[in-house]
């Protein structure tokens, strides 16, 4: 019955971070692009600088109809959004918050399965474009699966890297065999994962799927309300996501300076809002790549960089 | 051609630059806007100055300014015959053929029209912008004084004129008490 009642316990605020976290995110990158632009933001929801846009905007998204074009492929079109959206939760079950099991569920291939279920967005997008008789929609669809595709292999190259200067696929395991030298030793991983990670959630400037200028919206240019407030959702978790395993995976987890176990989730959020604020700021800075730049960037620069990463980090282990 | 990525890591400088420096925006209505002194929001007529000479009426070039008036005979003791005045009806002006231009307050000779910086009179019927003289007088309390001269400015002809005169009575008081120091010694 405890064990249940942990179970559950722990389930139920994995989801509550699901919820809260992307909308904290997505606060910070509403005020930070403004300011960057010279705006102010958000500032009459919530009266304090717009604290609760998010929570406004959530609000509207559920009041707004929800249209289907009359030639869409209705199920798959209403499944789309759910199955974009579910992988991120997944994660979330397996990503440690701080020390001494704090997390929802420790699995011993906790890496494996997220690099698994975040494989998964890629049928969303395409279930996206294909149902919404639309042919922006499939041109960004496709583009967002061939995207996907190729930068997954930079993505799971470098994951394998950490993983096997750690000796584990657990990410608790990952987070307690960290050393403070590893941000030399897996810089090359660490920016290979962040930069493929941008491109698994299409963020700016690998945001080609959904090309507002050309594209409309991509592969979710008919969706309107909730469901459209579920791709919102799924953009800002998948940004919590990337951040939340670059944070593991390579800054340490809740490793803080001072070894103090008590604030170890405390380190671990401020690194996750680090990274989002770089992923912010990445965004506002640079235009949107070319398709041919962006595949000329995957298979040209990160893969090999992955790759020779995998042969340093071989070497060092054996010779450590 | 410099570093491979110098021109990315010059685009992400240019934007932490940016978020560093506060926002100029202001939150109007919230935010009440800071006008410069010779704001142009509304024209405000001083009844009193008016003396229906028509210049302004026949200056703009909208053709904007409606202006009625009869005459009044006046009686002065002691002159031949009695006088004649111009009595102001009606002043009006119609905002919504106005162009802001000014030249109505520039070729008033007595002073009756000014800028007030109050700018928030929509209204929602076209006809309602026509603002007769009763409300074109409320807009007079709104009139800021006028500005202080500047400082580095050249000086009013008036101070000069007065300080020319102060300087030439003291040479002349110099000479005379130099004359009457020299007879007082013989």
């Amino acid at each position: 019955m405890t064990v249940w009642a942990e179970l559950i316990l722990r389930v139920i605020a994995a989801l509550t971070a699901f919820l809260t976290l992307p909308l904290v995110v997505g606060q910070l990158e509403h005020k930070a692009m403004a300011h960057m632009q010279g705006r102010l933001g958000p500032m009459y929801a919530g009266a304090f600088h717009g604290w609760a846009q998010l929570i406004a905007d959530g609000v509207k998204f559920v009041q707004k109809e929800e249209i289907v074009p009359a030639d869409a492929d209705r199920p798959v079109f209403r499944l789309a959004p759910a199955v974009s959206l579910l992988p991120y939760l997944f994660v979330f079950l397996v990503l440690p918050l701080g020390p001494n099991g704090l997390v929802a569920q420790p699995l011993e291939i906790g890496l494996f399965l997220v690099l698994a279920v975040v494989g998964v967005g890629v049928v969303g997008v395409l279930m996206a474009a294909w149902a919404s008789a639309n042919k922006y929609a499939l041109l960004g669809g496709v583009r967002g699966a061939a995207q996907l595709l190729g930068y997954e292999l930079p993505f799971v190259l470098s994951s394998a890297s950490v993983a096997m200067a750690a000796g584990t696929l657990s990410l608790p395991g990952i987070v307690e065999a960290w050393r403070p030298w590893w941000l030399l030793w897996q810089a090359p991983a660490a920016f290979v994962f962040f930069v493929a990670g941008l491109a698994e959630i299409r963020r700016p400037p690998f945001d080609m799927p959904i090309a507002e200028s050309e594209l409309v919206a991509g592969y979710f240019t008919e969706y309107t309300g909730l469901r459209f407030a579920f791709f919102l959702l799924a953009e800002y978790a998948g940004i919590v996501v990337i951040s939340g395993l670059t944070t593991v995976l390579f800054l340490g987890g809740w490793r803080g300076p001072f070894d103090d176990a008590h604030f170890g989730w405390l380190w671990t959020l401020l690194k996750v809002f680090a990274v989002a604020f770089v992923v912010i700021w990445v965004r506002v800075s640079f235009p949107r790549l070319r398709e041919d730049q962006l595949q000329r960037f995957c298979w040209l620069v990160l893969v090999p960089l992955a790759l020779a990463q995998l042969v340093l980090t071989a070497v060092v282990r054996v010779a450590l | 051609m410099g570093i491979p990525g110098g021109g990315l890591a010059k685009g992400l400088a240019v934007t932490l630059r940016n978020l560093s420096r506060r926002a100029h925006t202001h939150q109007y209505p919230d935010h009440k806007p800071d006008l410069p002194p010779r704001s142009r929001g509304v024209i405000a007529l001083l009844e009193e100055n008016c003396t229906v000479c028509m210049l302004c009426a026949r200056e703009c070039p909208d053709w904007c300014i409606y202006i009625d008036s009869h005459k009044e005979t006046v009686e002065t003791p002691g002159a031949a015959r009695a006088r004649q005045r111009n009595m102001l009806d009606r002043f009006a002006i119609d905002f919504s053929l106005c162009m802001w231009c000014g030249i109505c307050i520039e070729v008033c000779p007595f002073d009756a029209l000014y800028w007030s910086p109050e700018f928030e009179f929509a209204e929602y019927d076209i006809r309602d912008l026509l603002h007769e003289s009763d409300r074109l007088r409320e807009w007079m309390w709104t009139v800021p004084p006028p500005p202080a001269h500047d400082p580095l400015g050249e000086p009013a002809k008036e101070v000069v004129a007065a300080d020319r005169a102060l300087a030439a009575q003291r040479a002349a008081d110099a000479a005379r008490d130099e004359a009457d120091q020299i007879r007082g010694e013989f």
